[in-house]
C-alpha cells in the first residue's frame, strides 16, 4: 500500500505549478505541514479507537455473566499470553528501526527491521491460533457463552489488525526490494508505523482487560 | 472551454527516481468523455455529481416505499399491503432515506464544493474518494436487491436486538440490512477522513480556520461525527451478523446477555447520525441567506462555535432514544437535561439566522425559500423535540406518530429543504445554467404544502395515540380523517418532487438548445470562493490557487467602503475571478482500481449472505486490486492532460508526445 494516500499537487504555497511533485501524498506543503498520507491515519486511527471501543465495553458488559462455563478463570493462560504480549511489544521496537532506518535511507537495515517486525508480528498471531485452539479444546467454542463469543470476537479482530499489518510489512519489503522505497518515501513506513504501533497499544489494553482483570 | 489557452507543458526535468515501470495489468484509463469517464473518474466534480445523482435515485424508490405506507394508511383497515410487506417496507423507507439519501446528498455538495470554497484543485484522497462513492452505491445496491432476494429486512431502520435475530426474523432480510450497511459504512468512513483531511489540509493561502465558509466548517463538524460515530455502529452490526450468521451470543438473552445493548450501542451511533445528516443543512442555509439578504452572516463566529457545541453535545444525549427502556430514573434525568441543552446553540444558529436577514435587502429566490422553509419547519421540529426531551412527556409520546412528526420535520422540513435550496443555489455553478426560477417557486410552495399537511397531521394522530409502525388500524378511534389528509399530503409532496425533476430536464434543455453551456461565474452575487471560478468550473478548479484574505473573499474581491462607510461595487466578478494563465495543472490520471476494489467489497458482502467461497474471491480481488492501487502511480507522465488543446492551437496528442520526450531527454 505505498501511495494509497495519494494527493495531488499540494495546496500550493507558492510554486505548486512549477515543480512536479513525484510523490504528492508525501508532500509536506499543506496548510499543517503534514502531509496527506499521514494526516488519513491519523484521523483513520481515531475513528478505529472506536471500534476497539464498542467491542471492549461489550466484553466488559459481558465479563462474569456467562450462564455456564467455561469462564476466563478456567481457560486463560497468563504467562503464555503475556510472553506473545512481550513479543508483540518488541514489534515497536523493531518497527522503530524501521522507521529509522527508512528516513537514513538504509535499506539494508531497513528490510532486516521490516522482517523481523513481520516475524514478532507472526509470531503473536500463531501464539493467539495456538491460544484459541487450546481453548476449544478445553471446552470454549465460539457460540459456547456470551463469555466465548465476546472474547473471540475482540481478540479475533485485533487479530485481523494485526494480520492486515504484516501484509503491509511484507508490500513494503517487496517495494524496498524492488528499489520502490527510495529514503524521499521513507514516510511511507512511518504511516504504517503508526497503524502497527497502534495496534500494539490497543493490545495492551485488551491484556489488561481480557486477562489481567477477568471475573 | 474554449477558454483555455494551450497548456504549456511543464520543462522541469523529471527528478531522479527509480526506475518505475507502470505495474496495472490494464492501460490507465484516458477517457474524458462517455461512460468510461465516470467509470474510472477521480475529480471530486464528478464524484459529487454521480452522489447526486444517485442519491435522487435512492430518493425516488424511498418516495415509493412511503406513498406505499400513506396508501395503505388511507383508510382504516386497508388491503394494499400484508403485514410482512408492510414491515419490509417502513424498514426500507427509514434506511433508504437516512442511508442512501441524506446522507450521501450532503456528500454530493460537500465532494463537489469543499475544494471550491478552500481554494483546492481536489480532495486529499482522489481515488479514495472514488472508492467511497463506489462502495455507497454497492450498499445501496445490496440493500435494495434484498426485495428480490428473499425479503426485504423488516424490523425498522433501528433492528432492535434481541427482536432482529433468527428465531423472530428468519428470512436474510436482516442480513442484507447488517452488510448493506456495513459497505456504506466503509464508505462513510473513507469520506469522512477524506474530508477532514481535505479541509485540514488543502486550505489555500490565507484560508485561516476563522476564515472557512460555513458550510465548509459544518460539514467538517459533520464529518467528524461521523468519524467516531460510524464504527460503533460497525461493532454493533458484526455482533448481529455474528449472532445470526455464526451462532455468537451477544443478544441471546437466555444466555445471559443484555437486551438493552444493542439499543445502546446504536444510538451512541444513532444520534449524532442525526447530526450528521443535519449538520451540512445548518452549513448551506449559512452560506444562502448572507447572499439572498446581501448582508455578512451574523455572528459568523457564534455559529461556528454553536455548531462545534454541537458536535460535542450531540454525544452525550442518545438515551433520550430509551426513555421507555427501563434504564432507571438517575440515567432518564441526566440525558433528559442534557437532550434540552442540545436546544441552546440550535437556537443560536436560529436566531442569528433571523439576524442575517434583518434589515437585509432580502431577494426571495428559490434557494432563499426554500432556506428559510428550512429553518421554519425544522424550529418546529425542535419545538417537538423539546417536548421528547421532558421524560414524562416522552414517555406518553413513545412510538406514537408524534414521533414520526418530529423527525420527519427535521429530516424533511430540516435537511432536505436546505439540500433543495442548495441545489437551486450551486445548480448554476454546477452544470453552467440555472434552473427555472418559475417552477421553482411552484416547486417550493407545492413541496411546503404537501410536506406540512403530510406531517402536521401526524402529530394529532400521535397525540390520539396512534402508534407507529403498525400496518392497518380499525375505524372509531378517530384517526380517519388525519390519515387521510395525510396521505393527500404525501401525494402533493410526491408531485411537488416530481416538478422538481422536471424543472431539472426542461431548464437543461432550453439551456443547451440555446447553446448555453455555461454561464457567468457569479449569477447571485455571491461571497464564496467558489463562485470566483468559471461556471462549470475548470477540471482543476483553479488556474492559481487563490490567496485568500477576507472571510467571504468573493464579496470582498467585488465591494469596498466608501469614505462615507457606504457599500460601493469596485469590480465585476468576470474581473477578479481567477482565469487562465497560460498554465494547467497537472491533476492525478483516472483509475481502475477504486471500482474495482468495491466490486470486490459487494462480492465479500453477498458471500457472507449465501456463500462463504465467495467470500474468498472478494477478498482475492480486494487484495488483487489494493495492491495494484498502491503501486500505480498517482499521475501517468504519458496521459496527456485532460483539458483537452483548443483546435486552433494546433498541439495535438502526437505533438504533445514528442514535446514531452524532448524534455527528458
Amino acid at each position: 500500500m505505498s501511495d494509497v494516500a495519494i494527493a495531488r499537487d499540494a495546496p500550493g504555497h507558492g510554486s505548486h505549478d512549477e515543480v512536479h511533485d513525484p510523490y504528492p501524498g508525501l508532500s509536506s506543503n499543506t496548510s499543517t505541514g503534514v502531509s496527506h498520507a499521514k494526516m488519513g491515519m491519523w484521523i483513520f486511527l481515531a475513528s478505529d479507537c472506536l471500534l476497539f471501543g464498542a467491542f471492549i465495553s461489550a466484553y466488559l458488559l459481558y465479563n462474569g455473566r456467562a450462564q455456564q462455563g467455561p469462564t476466563p478463570g478456567d481457560v486463560i493462560n497468563i504467562p503464555f499470553t503475556s510472553t506473545s504480549t512481550f513479543v508483540l511489544l518488541m514489534s515497536s521496537l523493531t518497527m522503530v528501526l524501521a522507521v529509522s532506518s527508512a528516513h537514513r535511507g538504509d535499506e539494508r537495515r531497513l528490510r532486516l527491521w521490516l522482517v523481523t517486525t513481520a516475524i514478532l508480528g507472526a509470531s503473536f498471531i500463531a501464539g493467539q491460533a495456538y491460544e484459541f485452539q487450546t481453548m476449544v479444546q478445553e471446552g470454549l467454542g465460539y457460540t459456547t457463552n456470551i463469555f466465548g463469543s465476546s472474547f473471540y470476537s475482540l481478540t479475533g479482530f485485533h487479530g485481523v489488525h494485526v494480520t492486515i499489518g504484516i501484509i503491509m510489512l511484507l508490500i513494503l519489503l517487496g517495494m524496498s526490494l524492488r528499489g520502490r522505497l527510495p529514503k524521499a518515501k521513507a514516510e511511507v513506513v512511518e504511516v504504517i508505523g503508526l497503524y502497527w504501533h497502534f495496534v500494539d497499544v490497543v493490545w495492551i489494553v485488551i491484556f489488561t482487560v481480557v486477562y489481567l482483570i477477568h471475573k | 472551454m474554449a477558454i483555455v489557452e494551450a497548456p504549456q507543458q511543464l520543462t522541469v526535468p523529471e527528478p531522479a527516481l527509480p526506475e518505475s515501470t507502470p505495474m496495472g495489468v490494464f492501460r490507465r484509463p484516458t477517457s474524458t468523455t462517455g461512460w468510461r469517464s465516470w467509470v474510472t473518474t477521480i475529480d471530486h466534480k464528478k464524484i459529487g455529481k454521480m452522489y447526486g445523482f444517485m442519491s435522487i435515485i435512492f430518493f425516488i424508490v424511498g418516495g415509493v416505499e412511503a406513498l406505499l405506507i400513506r396508501t395503505q394508511l388511507a383508510t382504516p383497515n386497508g388491503t394494499l399491503l400484508s403485514a410482512q410487506v408492510y414491515n419490509e417496507v417502513f424498514t426500507m423507507h427509514g434506511t433508504t432515506m437516512i442511508f442512501l439519501v441524506v446522507m450521501p446528498l450532503g456528500v454530493a455538495f460537500m465532494n463537489y464544493f469543499i475544494p471550491l470554497q478552500i481554494g483546492a484543485r481536489d480532495v486529499a484522497f482522489p481515488r479514495l474518494n472514488a472508492f467511497g462513492f463506489w462502495t455507497f452505491l454497492s450498499g445501496g445496491i445490496i440493500l435494495n436487491s434484498s426485495f428480490l432476494l428473499g425479503g426485504a429486512p423488516d424490523n425498522g431502520w433501528y433492528n432492535y436486538a434481541p427482536n432482529s435475530l433468527v428465531v423472530y426474523s428468519p428470512t436474510h432480510g436482516v442480513d442484507f440490512w447488517t452488510v448493506g450497511l456495513l459497505t456504506t459504512g466503509l464508505a462513510s468512513l473513507v469520506t469522512a477522513i477524506n474530508i477532514i483531511a481535505t479541509v485540514i489540509n488543502m486550505r489555500a493561502p490565507g484560508m485561516t480556520w476563522f476564515k472557512l465558509p460555513v458550510f465548509t466548517w459544518m460539514s467538517l463538524v459533520g464529518q467528524f461525527m461521523l468519524l467516531f460515530a460510524i464504527p460503533v455502529l460497525t461493532a454493533a452490526q458484526f455482533m448481529l451478523l455474528f449472532d445470526r450468521r455464526f451462532g455468537a451470543n451477544y443478544f441471546e438473552v437466555a444466555q445471559g446477555a443484555d437486551p438493552l445493548l444493542w439499543q445502546h450501542l446504536f444510538w451512541i451511533f444513532g444520534h449524532p447520525e442525526v447530526y450528521i445528516m443535519i449538520m451540512p443543512a445548518f452549513g448551506m442555509t449559512s452560506d444562502i441567506i448572507p447572499v439572498f439578504s446581501r448582508k455578512p452572516l451574523f455572528g459568523y463566529k457564534v455559529m461556528v462555535l454553536s455548531g462545534i457545541a454541537i458536535g460535542f453535545l450531540g454525544w452525550g444525549v442518545w438515551a433520550h432514544h430509551m426513555f421507555t427502556s427501563g434504564m432507571g430514573p438517575v440515567s432518564v434525568a441526566a440525558f433528559a437535561v442534557a437532550s434540552m441543552t442540545i436546544a441552546i446553540p440550535t437556537g443560536v444558529k436560529i436566531f442569528n439566522w433571523m439576524a442575517t436577514m434583518w434589515r437585509g435587502q432580502i431577494r426571495f429566490t428559490t434557494a432563499m425559500l426554500f432556506v428559510i422553509g428550512m429553518f421554519t419547519m425544522f424550529t418546529l421540529g425542535g419545538v417537538s423535540g423539546i417536548t421528547h426531551a421532558v421524560s414524562p412527556a416522552d414517555t406518553q409520546q413513545h412510538d406514537t406518530y408524534y414521533i414520526v412528526a418530529h423527525f420527519h420535520y427535521v429530516l424533511f422540513g430540516g435537511a432536505f429543504l436546505a439540500f433543495m435550496g442548495a441545489f437551486y443555489y450551486w445548480w448554476p455553478k454546477m452544470f453552467g445554467h440555472k434552473l427555472s426560477e418559475k417552477v421553482g417557486h411552484w416547486n417550493f410552495w407545492l413541496m411546503m404544502i404537501g410536506f406540512n399537511l403530510t406531517f402536521g397531521p401526524q402529530h394529532i394522530l400521535g397525540l390520539q395515540g396512534m402508534p407507529r409502525r403498525v400496518y392497518t388500524y380499525l375505524p372509531g378511534y378517530g384517526w380517519e380523517l388525519w390519515n387521510l389528509v395525510s396521505t393527500i399530503g404525501s401525494y402533493l409532496l410526491a408531485l411537488s418532487v416530481l416538478l422538481f425533476i422536471i424543472n431539472v430536464v426542461v431548464s437543461r434543455r432550453k439551456a443547451h438548445a440555446a447553446g448555453q453551456f455555461s454561464c457567468e461565474p457569479d449569477p447571485w452575487d455571491a461571497r464564496t470562493l467558489e463562485w470566483t471560478v468559471s461556471s462549470p468550473p475548470p477540471e482543476f478548479d483553479f488556474y492559481e490557487i487563490p490567496e485568500v484574505h477576507d472571510l467571504d473573499e468573493a464579496w470582498h474581491r467585488k465591494y469596498a467602503e466608501d469614505e462615507n462607510g457606504r457599500l460601493v461595487r469596485i469590480a465585476k466578478m468576470e474581473d477578479v475571478m481567477d482565469s487562465p494563465n497560460g498554465k494547467t495543472p497537472h491533476m492525478p490520471s483516472p483509475s481502475y482500481w477504486p471500482i474495482v476494489a468495491a466490486f470486490s467489497v459487494m462480492l465479500i458482502g453477498y458471500g457472507i449472505i449465501f456463500n462463504l467461497a465467495l467470500c474468498a474471491v472478494g477478498v482475492f480481488l480486494l487484495f488483487l486490486s489494493t495492491v495494484a492501487w498502491g503501486v500505480e502511480p498517482s499521475t501517468e507522465e504519458d496521459v496527456p492532460p485532460a483539458e483537452p488543446p483548443t483546435p486552433d492551437s494546433g498541439e495535438t496528442g502526437a505533438a504533445r508526445e514528442i514535446h514531452e520526450v524532448g524534455a527528458n531527454v
